[in-house]
């Protein structure tokens, strides 16, 4: 598990060891990825990322067509693998969680700790606000900067 | 009345009875309930389901039958469960001072008429 803000790692870790996840990406609703576990390319986090936020927005869209205020999660459900995407509020401002988990653990589980590292997130949050400007000139460095801090190399 | 709000209608009159829930056991997700105030269905549903669906796992896994009844006694009460058909379990929440013997007799006579 990987993380770019050390106080998501303790919430993170309990939920992976409670809800026996496979894959789990924490991200901002515009794909900028903040933690990471099971990913083994940064390829693969960042396609994941950009289209979870893309479902995600596309999602909020219609609900807000529908006149609701939005879906709590969206959750797939397959023969081998599910996967649940859920956009939730923290104090550095919303944020989108996909959980990928097999039949060895359950989409009930899955939400009921997610939701619990929700809370913990919401808790230990610093409540001050990074002010980094992402300007297209530092853009490349910064992502660069953030895969190395998720893979670790 | 559905076969499902029957089988609650008749765990919930057992005396101790705090609530009780149709759960499905592969996803852990409320099918229905009816529950007293201060009991969380949704982590009652999750975890009860995982349980019985593990439990029928090593059941199987041990050439036995999968269980018809479970309670996981607690300091503070009990959690019962009785799997059905399609993958329901009929679960209940009861108090220390519930009759267990009443709950389980209901429960699964109950919980064969899950459907």
């Amino acid at each position: 598990m990987r993380a770019l803000e050390p106080w998501v790692v303790q919430p993170l870790e309990t939920f992976l060891a409670e809800s026996g996840a496979r894959l789990t990406l924490l991200m901002t609703s515009s794909g900028q990825v903040v933690a990471q576990h099971g990913f083994s390319r940064s390829l693969d986090v960042m396609t994941a990322a950009a289209l979870g936020a893309a479902i995600v927005a596309s999602t909020e869209e219609l609900a807000r067509l529908m006149g609701a205020s939005g879906f709590e999660a969206l959750v797939h459900n397959g023969q081998r693998q599910s996967c649940l995407l859920a956009a939730f509020t923290t104090p550095r401002g919303r944020w989108i969680g996909l959980v990928v988990f097999g039949p060895e653990t359950s989409v009930g589980i899955v939400r009921l700790f997610f939701d619990q590292m929700v809370q913990q997130l919401a808790a230990v949050a610093p409540r001050e606000q990074p002010q980094v400007p992402m300007l297209a000139e530092n853009f490349e460095t910064e992502l660069d900067a953030s895969l190395k801090a998720l893979f670790g190399r | 009345m559905t076969a499902t709000h029957d089988a609650l209608d008749r765990v919930t009159r057992v005396p101790g009875v705090r609530g009780a829930l149709v759960v499905g056991a592969t996803d852990g997700l409320v099918v229905a309930q009816q529950l007293m105030d201060g009991i969380d269905g949704q982590a009652a549903a999750a975890l009860t389901g995982s349980l019985v669906s593990r439990l029928g796992r090593t059941a199987e896994g041990a050439g036995l039958r999968p269980p018809a009844f479970v309670q996981l006694r607690g300091e503070a009460g009990s959690i019962l469960a009785a799997p059905g058909p399609d993958d329901l379990v009929l679960v209940a929440v009861v108090g220390p001072d519930a009759n267990l013997g009443l709950a389980r007799l209901e429960m699964i006579e109950a919980a064969g008429r899950l459907a």
